[in-house]
């Protein structure tokens, strides 16, 4: 730490609250003043909605065949605004539709890693040396396998089962079930951490009780780290999705996602060039935005790391 | 020092044990067999000779305590798909691409990565760290396959620079170069973009520390500086990163490889989870499994060379 601020920009974080705000509110504030993560999460928020009412604004029937009317791997045109592929589907269409994927695939992705991840951390935390220390070489193990030939791995595993939801939720699970180790990791670091500061001996000597001081006191602090782990998933289920599809062993066909879409598309890249461009910049656009979001998530909430 | 790497080496055979057990249990627990074919089901009497010849028949236990004692002796079992081969020879095959694109890709990361860190440290606020921050933000967003299939259009298919296709290695494995730019670019813009972005922070925090002023009153050249106070105590973020920078470089390799058609390990593992391959799933699994922990030790033991005040 500096001594006494010299710049404006040093004494900022020195000068007096004159009122107490809670560090959620503060967050939000520094949030909103973060325009790059603001324009991103506009961004996400589009998506969602055009995720959420693709049947409403997709033109086309996104597996519809129209080859009698429009004819396979045209240009775009009034009728197809970003013509048709090599099975004379409304590619516009299809990019709509392959929103729907990408974005349940990031983000209940990271709600079942959570759900996995937070009480394996927490009990690490909070359960005995020899426990925790079975935990952590566990998630070591898990570690030690590439990630992406992991999700694969599980992917062909879990697809032997009666999954409801079908391949979609299958993907999900695979990443979930790889992906959890780091939150785990980090919530039990918080923990670890968090149980020494004095604020927990307070409440400790005021006599709160285990349960208590886990979830009122532990809990909502290791929150903040947390989150933007969460966030920063968020593209990387995408990613490894998308990448899934684009080797085809992804989503089942006809199905359509933007990895499949970018791999049809590359079989006819000579003929039309752009037929692999459109979902390839739709899967770039989204990983960006979350990550944007993720960044000025972190600069938030934890405004003294640079 | 010598201890530590025992320590560590030692410590690789539970977790290449334990990754060897889970892909296997993973692998036996898909419902089917490798000599599932589509439509036209194999009768059940060749299935039987198929699977006394590969020890299919044995009970599961005895499968998995087999391929372990081969495995120790370097041995990881015949290949299904292609015709008897031996695993760890296709391996090898594979990995001569694989290498030589995975070193390609290193270097193109390392030099791209860290002298855009450096030179927008140098020049903070300028328009060449603004340049350099945009890359490595788009470089650190955006997909592998994403990265490649726009640089096939806009340089093989528009300009029609470079073909879109293939990779022929010849004399001393070296690949043909045009075939191999897009490739390594590809591969390495991730892992540059990283880089660039701790080097810049890195020789920032570094920039501001007492000795560097006190090099610089001394009236050293400014390149000597750079070089000997400033660099030298940037690099050890750098190469914390570097560490799981080069495993994940060797294990997304498969699909730059799926991408160019580069005949490395990475498309043979694709090809063998659809063949359902076990013999090469587990392979290659191991094998990648072995880079990723050597790749850390390496970058554990560099520490120690870099920075001599951490002690093993």
């Amino acid at each position: 730490m500096a001594g006494v601020p010299g710049t404006a920009a040093e004494l900022e974080g020195w000068a007096v609250p004159t009122e107490h705000h809670s560090l959620w509110r503060d967050a939000l504030r520094r949030m909103l003043r973060n325009r790059l993560a603001m324009v991103s999460l506009f961004v996400v928020i589009a998506l969602v909605v055009v995720a959420v009412f693709a049947s409403q604004i997709a033109p086309y029937d996104p597996n519809a065949q129209n080859c009698g009317t429009a004819g396979a791997l045209k240009d775009p045109s009034s009728s197809h605004w970003l013509g048709t592929d090599q099975s004379c589907r409304d590619v516009l269409s299809r990019l709509i539709h392959g929103s729907r994927v990408s974005l349940s695939v990031g983000i209940f992705s990271q709600i079942a890693v959570l759900l996995i991840a937070v009480p394996i951390g927490a009990f690490a935390a909070l359960s005995s040396r020899l426990t925790d220390n079975l935990l952590m070489r566990f998630t070591d193990l898990i570690y030690a396998f590439p990630a992406l030939l992991a999700i694969i791995l599980l992917r062909r595993v879990l697809e032997g089962y009666d999954v409801p939801g079908g391949s979609l939720t299958v993907i999900i699970l695979a990443i979930a079930l790889v992906d959890w180790v780091t939150i785990a990791r980090l919530v039990r670091g918080q923990m670890l951490s968090l149980r020494e500061r004095d604020f927990v001996l307070a409440a400790r000597a005021m006599g709160a009780r285990g349960w208590r001081i886990m979830f009122v006191h532990l809990l909502p602090n290791s929150l903040g780290p947390v989150i933007v782990s969460l966030t920063f998933g968020v593209p990387v289920a995408i990613f490894a999705e998308s990448a899934l599809s684009f080797i085809g062993i992804g989503v089942d066909p006809p199905t359509a996602t933007w990895g499949a879409m970018v791999d049809q598309g590359y079989r006819a890249v000579f003929a039309v060039p752009m037929l692999t461009v459109y979902p390839a910049l739709a899967i770039a656009t989204t990983m960006m935005a979350f990550t944007f979001i993720g960044d000025g998530l972190r600069d938030a909430l934890d405004p003294h790391q640079r | 020092m010598t201890g530590y790497v025992i320590r560590r080496l030692l410590w690789l055979a539970p977790v290449l044990f334990f990754v060897a057990l889970i892909t296997f249990v993973l692998m036996h627990i898909v419902p089917g067999g490798p000599w599932d074919t589509k439509g036209r089901p194999i009768s059940p009497q060749l299935e039987r000779q198929l699977d006394a010849k590969y020890g299919l028949d044995e009970p599961v236990w005895r499968q998995f305590l087999t391929f372990g004692w081969n495995a120790l002796r370097g041995d990881l079992g015949i290949s299904f798909q292609y015709q008897d081969r031996p695993v760890s020879e296709i391996i090898r095959e594979g990995l001569k691409a694989t290498a030589v694109l995975g070193i390609f890709a290193t270097i193109f990361a390392l030099v791209v990565g860290v002298s855009l860190g450096i030179v927008s440290a140098l020049r903070q606020n300028s328009i060449i760290d603004y340049a350099s921050v945009f890359f490595a933000t788009f470089g650190a967003s955006t997909p592998s396959f994403v990265l490649g299939i726009l640089l096939i259009v806009i340089f093989a298919v528009q300009l029609g620079w470079l073909p879109v296709y293939g990779w022929d290695q010849q004399w001393w494995l070296i690949p043909n170069p045009k075939q191999a730019i897009l490739p390594t670019i590809t591969l390495g813009v991730l892992p540059a973009a990283y880089l660039a972005r701790i080097t810049r922070s890195s020789v920032l925090e570094v920039l501001q520390q007492d000795y560097v002023r006190t090099a610089r009153a001394k009236g050293l050249h400014e390149w000597v500086v750079l070089m000997r106070h400033i660099l030298r105590n940037a690099l050890i973020p750098i190469l914390t990163v570097s560490g799981p920078l080069v495993a994940n470089l060797v294990t997304g390799s498969f699909i730059v490889e799926t991408v160019f058609g580069i005949p490395g390990i990475g498309k043979q593992f694709v090809t063998s989870i659809f063949q359902r391959d076990y013999g090469m799933i587990m392979g290659t699994t191991l094998f990648y499994a072995l880079v990723v922990a050597m790749a850390n030790l390496v970058v554990d033991l560099l520490y120690g060379v870099v920075d001599p005040r951490i002690r093993y």
